[in-house]
């Protein structure tokens, strides 16, 4: 093959590794968003700690980062319910207006923020740490991606898709789904509001710890390295329309592929031109791209 | 009816609190030591930034997260204009400068952005805090391979009392504009944008206008902030923290009267200054949790819970009275 | 002279005409009527004419002069005053001050506080809501929270008043109080285009009625005629 061919190969294989991650939280955030408003500040803590308890779960207790899976999902997934269960009910109920409670459960996961990587520094402190994991190479037509970055890509489009035809086909993603789209009809059609609330919301986080696992594998852990994947994922669902869970699977993926673009071009640029393209379509398309 | 009354009535003994504290202020540098000199220059700080963002924010409920950036960018104007190797401006005029470049930013910004509503805007303007940083640190990698900057010393009285003057030109500003024809236009777009557009209101300029007012304080306090920073690099001039810590000091004090926002940031930038040098490893930890229970527990800030305490005793003092009568 | 024509008005909303080439005008001192079943475009014709919405294609005229395209805020200050259908008052406002709001920024620009504060009592004096100058907005009736609307637009001293749906959700008592209300404005020399679905009100107070359906105009005439009309009792019983 010549070499122009293998380095769009490169680049398009590395935007999808990318862009399956990008996916995973973005719809996590989308779910928080879409259905229970909350937009997330804490969203990459999530991330954050999934991939730190990933981290000594394998280097310390030597259980398999996929295993780590299995523990973490449901883990972020109760302590996403009982925030929402607690802290977020109670902003609802005692704001005057919806506006009202988007700002401050805003300002509350600010705040969440702070505590979880309060947290995470007693636990683990401010060094970075890694560890490897399936970092050989695979071959795949001509060009050579690590096998890690393959199972994190075939994992994250697997969890995406599996969620969404959880959303599409059985009786409790039919309740978040007209619930994100009219909560007062919804709770009229006997939707039990609250508890679809705390679920969305208990999903989200599960879907950033998820994303932390597998992106454990890849790169270097910080306490501090959240926020960056929580301006990433606002990103991603404005580009895909708050609250459409497929716009920010899509979104996810495509950002990912800029993303790779950029970095070929210049690797310092690539946050830059996140948010050039996201800026630029806030005033184009405020409603996203796969907006109504 | 403010606009109409504006009596004595009311007014003498705030105006003596506030002469008092002015006064203890500006006397500071004769009695109080240099660490209280430095720690009332970082709380001045948070001040302007908190009372300029509520300047705009408050009464036309637009969230702005773009104060990191205005601030930032009179950082920056202090890091070119008054670099360590010699001053090539004036502080003063460098001062200037620094305000007018945000509030040109903020008119720019503002004609393309105060159509989104709600929390577009909130989005957009944080997104405006991102862009620049990484777009600056882009640029002193690539184009000027600097890694950072380093400004020039300047006596820290001086800094104080220049951010001391900046304080009060804000205070004073706020209030005739709370005052004025102007305020009142500005919460009838908090209150109905539509409605104020429909009698007669020019939304698009008083909100645009208002956004490069508030943007000139905060670049004018970042260019004086440099200089007690003395390094400067995209990450401590863009840091996205100021862009919430107004937000945050403005709803633990209560936005709706004009020294709500004030108390909050005093109180909030004590807390942080203490925090971080008594517990610098829980700072983190106690300063998010003392965020989410003010959140929580104090929806109208402060202000809203001594006032509601006030109420309380005042109706709890009146059912006495009432009860003693019904005794005689 | 014709206050107020439009020529070929017309808004599309996606693919659905909500306004379609509708035609008309209203004469300086008169009382018009704009009625039609729900959904007929009625409150989208208001917002054309005071420029929260620009016609495409359509020409809609002031005074005689071209006036579309302009920003709301100028047009209130040429003389367009309106309600809306669901209020929009300053609810954490005093109502005096809500009145204030409008002779300030409705008038001319060099306008004092003394003068606008003067004006503003007066407006609510007109309405019949002095005694309540001082309570916040939100504390209002339903129907003085409609009659605070109508004296905030008066203060902006205007030639034409759009009046939208004033009398819906009121009872017997306040419907006729608000056509009293509208009969003062009218001898004050005020124009005035009002959306109604009261019939008593309209038939009572109007001197000629405009039916819209489907965003068009069918019908057009006095009181009589309208209900008379068999095109216009159709459309209604046909509902």
């Amino acid at each position: 093959m010549p070499e122009s061919i293998v380095t769009i190969m490169d680049v398009a294989i590395g935007g999808l590794l990318l862009g399956g991650i990008y996916a995973l939280i973005a719809m996590g955030l989308s779910l928080q968003y879409g259905v229970a408003r909350v937009l997330n500040i804490s969203h990459g803590e999530f991330i954050m700690l999934g991939a730190f308890s990933t981290f000594t779960l394998y280097t310390v207790v030597g259980i398999n980062p996929l295993i780590c899976l299995a523990i973490v999902g449901p883990i972020a997934f109760i302590i996403g319910f009982l925030l929402q269960r607690t802290l977020f009910t109670q902003l609802r109920t005692s704001a005057p207006n919806p506006g009202a409670f988007e700002a401050s459960s805003l300002l509350a996961t600010f705040g969440l923020m702070y505590v979880i990587q309060g947290i995470a520094l007693q636990i683990w402190g401010a060094d970075y740490r890694a560890y490897t994991y399936l970092n050989f190479g695979v071959d795949l037509g001509g060009a050579i991606f690590s096998a890690n970055k393959l199972v994190i890509l075939g994992f994250a489009i697997g969890i995406g898709v599996a969620f969404y035809i959880f959303l599409a086909r059985t009786h409790m993603g039919k309740g978040i789904r007209s619930a994100a789209q009219d909560p007062t009809t919804a709770s009229l059609m006997g939707v039990n509001i609250n508890r679809v609330l705390a679920l969305c919301f208990g999903f989200g986080a599960a879907m950033a710890g998820l994303a932390g696992v597998l992106y454990s594998m890849r790169i270097p852990l910080n306490p501090a390295m959240g926020l960056q994947y929580t301006l990433i994922a606002i990103i991603i669902i404005v580009l895909g329309g708050l609250g459409s869970i497929p716009g920010a699977f899509i979104g996810g993926l495509i950002l990912g592929i800029i993303g790779e673009i950029v970095t070929y071009i210049d690797p310092s640029l690539s946050l830059a031109a996140y948010y050039f393209i996201f800026m630029l379509l806030l005033l184009v398309r405020p409603k996203g791209i796969f907006g109504k | 009816m403010n606009i109409t009354r504006f009596t004595s009535k009311g007014f003498l003994i705030p105006g003596l609190i506030s002469l008092v504290i002015l006064i203890a202020l500006v006397t500071l540098p004769f009695y109080g030591s240099l660490y209280n000199v430095i720690m009332v220059t970082s709380i001045l700080m948070y001040i302007i930034l908190t009372v300029s963002w509520v300047l705009f924010s408050g009464p036309t409920g637009y969230m702005s997260l773009a104060t990191a950036a205005f601030f930032g960018i009179g950082i920056y104007a202090s890091a070119i204009f008054l670099p360590n190797t010699g001053a090539i401006l004036p502080l003063l005029v460098v001062v200037v400068i620094g305000g007018l470049v945000s509030s040109l930013v903020a008119l720019g910004v503002g004609a393309l952005t105060l159509r989104l509503r709600g929390i577009y805007f909130a989005i957009f303007t944080f997104g405006l805090v991102v862009l620049i940083l990484e777009l600056g640190n882009w640029w002193e990698h690539t184009v000027t391979h600097t890694r950072g900057r380093f400004v020039m010393l300047v006596d820290n009285d001086v800094i104080f009392y220049i951010m001391l003057a900046i304080f009060v030109l804000l205070m004073l500003t706020t209030y005739l504009i709370r005052r004025s024809k102007f305020g009142l236009a500005m919460r009838s777009i908090g209150e109905n944008e539509e409605a104020a557009a429909h009698i007669g209101v020019n939304v698009t300029m008083v909100k645009v206008i208002t956004f490069a007012i508030s943007a000139f304080f905060m670049g004018a306090a970042g260019v004086i902030w440099a200089t007690k920073l003395t390094y400067v690099d995209p990450y401590v001039a863009f840091n996205p923290l100021f862009s919430f810590m107004p937000v945050l000091m403005a709803i633990f004090g209560g936005m709706g009267q004009i020294y709500g926002p004030v108390i909050g940031a005093v109180i909030f930038a004590y807390l942080q200054e203490k925090l971080q040098t008594e517990f610098p490893y829980y700072y983190m930890l106690i300063f998010g949790f003392v965020l989410v229970a003010a959140i929580l527990y104090l929806p109208d800030g402060l202000i809203g819970l001594i006032q509601k305490l006030w109420r309380l005793i005042r109706r709890w003092r009146k059912g006495g009275a009432a009860k003693q009568d019904a005794n005689t | 002279m014709q206050i107020l024509e439009g020529e070929k008005v017309t808004k599309y909303f996606g693919g659905l005409a909500a306004v379609s080439n509708v035609d008309f005008y209203v004469g300086q001192g008169e009382v018009v009527g704009l009625i039609g079943p729900n959904g007929a475009g009625k409150t989208t014709l208001f917002n054309l004419i005071s420029a929260s919405l620009v016609p495409k294609p359509g020409v809609i005229k002031f005074k005689g002069k071209n006036i579309t395209g302009k920003k709301p805020h100028k047009i209130c200050r040429m003389g367009i005053a309106r309600t809306f259908q669901t209020v929009k008052i300053f609810t954490n406002m005093p109502v005096l001050q809500n009145v204030l709001a409008g002779s300030f920024f409705g008038t001319s620009p060099g306008m004092s506080s003394a003068d606008a504060a003067r004006e503003a009592s007066e407006s609510l004096e007109f309405v019949g809501l002095s005694d309540m100058a001082a309570l916040p907005a939100r504390d209002l009736t339903l129907a003085n929270q409609k009659r605070l609307e109508v004296a905030r637009a008066m203060a902006t001293r205007p030639e034409l008043l759009l009046l939208d749906e004033l009398m819906a959700g009121l009872n017997a008592t306040e419907i006729t109080e608000g056509m009293e209300l509208v009969k003062k404005i009218r001898d004050k020399g005020i124009t005035i285009v009002m959306i109604e679905h009261v019939m008593k009100a309209i038939m009572n107070v109007c001197d000629r009625i405009i039916v819209l359906h489907h965003g068009e105009k069918i019908a057009e005439g006095t009181p009589q005629e309208i209900a008379t009309s068999k095109k216009v009792i159709e459309v209604y019983l046909g509902e």
